[in-house]
C-alpha cells in the first residue's frame, strides 16, 4: 500500500511544486506500524518502517488503520475528510516540532489525502 | 459613437464612513436588489465577497435588498488610522457597535440579518439585544459557544505565511462534495486576509463572544431565529448548532448534508435550496 501511495505522491507534479521547500523526515503512523517518510524538495525519497524508536523525524502524525481507511475513501464521511477535522475529533495525533508542518500545512494535508482512490 | 453593451453583474459597490467610539472607519459595502433589507455578515478572516452568489440571485433580490459590507480590517474596508500601534482583536462590544452603526448610517429599516460563523454568533447576540430592530436573524454555521481546537498563535508569526496557513486551516471546514472552483475561491479570500486579522476575529468567535449563558433569553416571537449549518463543518459542528437551538425556544435549526462551514460560497446552489424557504417564510 505504501509503495503505491509513494508513486502517487511523486508523480503529482503540483504537489511536488507545493512542497519544494520541504526537506525533512516525519513519522506517519497507521495503527501499530510507523513509517518514516524522508522528503527532499517535496519528493518522498524513501519510506522505511520505523524500528528504532529514537528515530522519529521532525514530527509524527498517527491514526488508527480504520481512521485512515475512512480518510482515504473517495468521499470521506464528516470528521474524516481532512486531517484537521480528524484532529478536532481526536481521531489522530500530531506532535513533535510542528513548525515545518504548519509552514507547509496544505502540502502535508494534500500529501496524506493523496492516497485517496479518486485523487486528481 | 458606437454604443457598448457591458454585461455588468447586479452588484453595486460603494464606500461609506462610520464612527464608532470616536474612531472613523471607512467601510466598503456591496448591495443588490430591493425590498426587505437582508444584511449579510462574512466569516472570520474573510470578507463580503462570500455572498456574491446571494447578491446576484434575482430570485432573492426581487424581494430582498441584499447588503454585504466588509468589516474594518477586512476586504476593501480600511483598518482605522493608527492601526499599526496595536494588534487587532475583535471584541463583542466593538463588533456589535460596528454592525449597529452601519445599520444606522445605511438607514436600514427592520432588516433581516444573516451572518456566517462569527457572523452567525453575533446575530444571536443581536436577536436578544436588538429584537425590536431586526425582523429576523439567520445564523449560518452559528452556535452560542465553541471549543477551540488549535493554537491561534500559528496564524500570526513571521516564520509562517499568514495567507497560506489561514487557507490551509479553513480548508478542513469545506465539504469534499463542494465544487472545486468554489472551494478554491473561498480559500482565496482567506489567503488575502491582513496579518493577524483572522486570529483577531477568532478572539471574538472562540472566547469573547460566548453566549451560551444568554441565548436562552432570546424571544423568538419578537425576533425569529433560524440556524443553518453544514454536515461537514468541523468548527461549528451540527451538534453545536443543534445544542444552541435547543437553548433557544422557537428557534428553527436545519443541518445541510454535504456542505461545510461556508455554505453560501463553497456550494451556492445547494445553499440556496435551503435559504429560499427561510426567506419565503420571512416574507409571509
Amino acid at each position: 500500500m505504501i509503495e503505491t501511495w509513494i508513486v502517487k505522491i511523486n508523480s503529482n507534479k503540483r504537489l511536488i511544486e507545493k512542497g519544494r521547500w520541504v526537506n525533512l523526515t516525519f513519522t506517519f503512523g497507521i495503527g501499530q506500524n510507523d513509517y518514516l517518510f524522508e522528503i527532499i524538495e517535496g519528493k518522498v525519497i524513501s519510506t522505511t518502517k520505523r524500528t528504532i524508536l529514537t528515530r522519529s523525524g521532525a514530527f509524527k502524525i498517527h491514526g488508527e488503520k480504520i481512521a485512515w481507511e475512512k480518510h482515504w475513501l473517495n468521499i470521506p464521511p464528516r470528521d474524516y475528510h481532512d486531517i484537521f477535522a480528524m484532529l478536532a475529533k481526536k481521531l489522530i495525533i500530531i506532535d513533535g516540532n510542528l513548525t515545518p508542518f504548519m509552514q507547509n500545512l496544505q502540502y502535508f494535508k494534500d500529501l496524506i489525502a493523496s492516497n485517496r482512490q479518486s485523487i486528481k | 459613437m458606437k454604443s457598448i453593451n457591458i454585461e455588468f453583474e447586479d452588484i453595486i459597490g460603494r464606500y461609506l464612513n462610520i464612527n464608532v467610539d470616536n474612531t472613523n472607519y471607512r467601510i466598503y459595502v456591496e448591495e443588490s436588489g430591493q425590498g426587505i433589507p437582508l444584511l449579510c455578515l462574512h466569516t472570520a478572516g474573510s470578507d463580503g465577497r462570500q455572498f456574491r452568489h446571494i447578491l446576484n440571485d434575482q430570485k432573492i433580490t426581487k424581494n430582498f435588498r441584499v447588503i454585504a459590507f466588509d468589516l474594518p480590517w477586512h476586504g476593501k474596508s480600511n483598518p482605522p488610522e493608527d492601526y499599526e500601534l496595536k494588534d487587532y482583536k475583535l471584541t463583542t462590544s466593538l463588533y456589535k457597535k460596528i454592525i449597529m452603526s452601519f445599520c444606522d448610517n445605511y438607514k436600514l429599516n427592520e432588516p433581516v440579518i444573516m451572518g456566517c460563523s462569527m457572523g452567525g454568533r453575533v446575530v444571536l447576540h443581536l436577536a436578544l439585544e436588538q429584537s425590536n430592530y431586526f425582523k429576523a436573524v439567520i445564523a449560518l454555521e452559528g452556535s452560542d459557544k465553541l471549543e477551540p481546537y488549535y493554537d491561534l498563535d500559528w496564524l500570526y508569526r513571521p516564520d509562517i505565511h499568514g495567507g497560506l496557513i489561514q487557507s490551509a486551516f479553513v480548508s478542513s471546514q469545506i465539504a469534499p462534495q463542494s465544487p472545486d472552483k468554489f472551494r478554491h475561491e473561498t480559500l482565496w479570500h482567506y489567503m488575502q486576509g491582513g496579518p493577524g486579522i483572522f486570529k483577531g476575529d477568532l478572539y471574538f468567535y472562540w472566547h469573547d463572544g460566548d453566549f451560551d449563558d444568554r441565548s436562552g433569553l432570546i424571544d423568538t416571537s419578537k425576533c425569529p431565529v433560524y440556524l443553518l449549518s453544514g454536515e461537514y463543518d468541523c468548527s461549528c459542528t451540527p451538534e453545536r448548532t443543534l445544542a444552541t437551538a435547543s437553548r433557544i425556544k422557537g428557534a428553527k435549526a436545519t443541518i445541510i448534508p454535504g456542505i461545510g462551514h461556508f455554505p453560501m460560497s463553497e456550494n451556492p446552489e445547494l445553499f440556496k435550496s435551503y435559504i429560499y424557504p427561510i426567506l419565503d417564510e420571512i416574507l409571509k
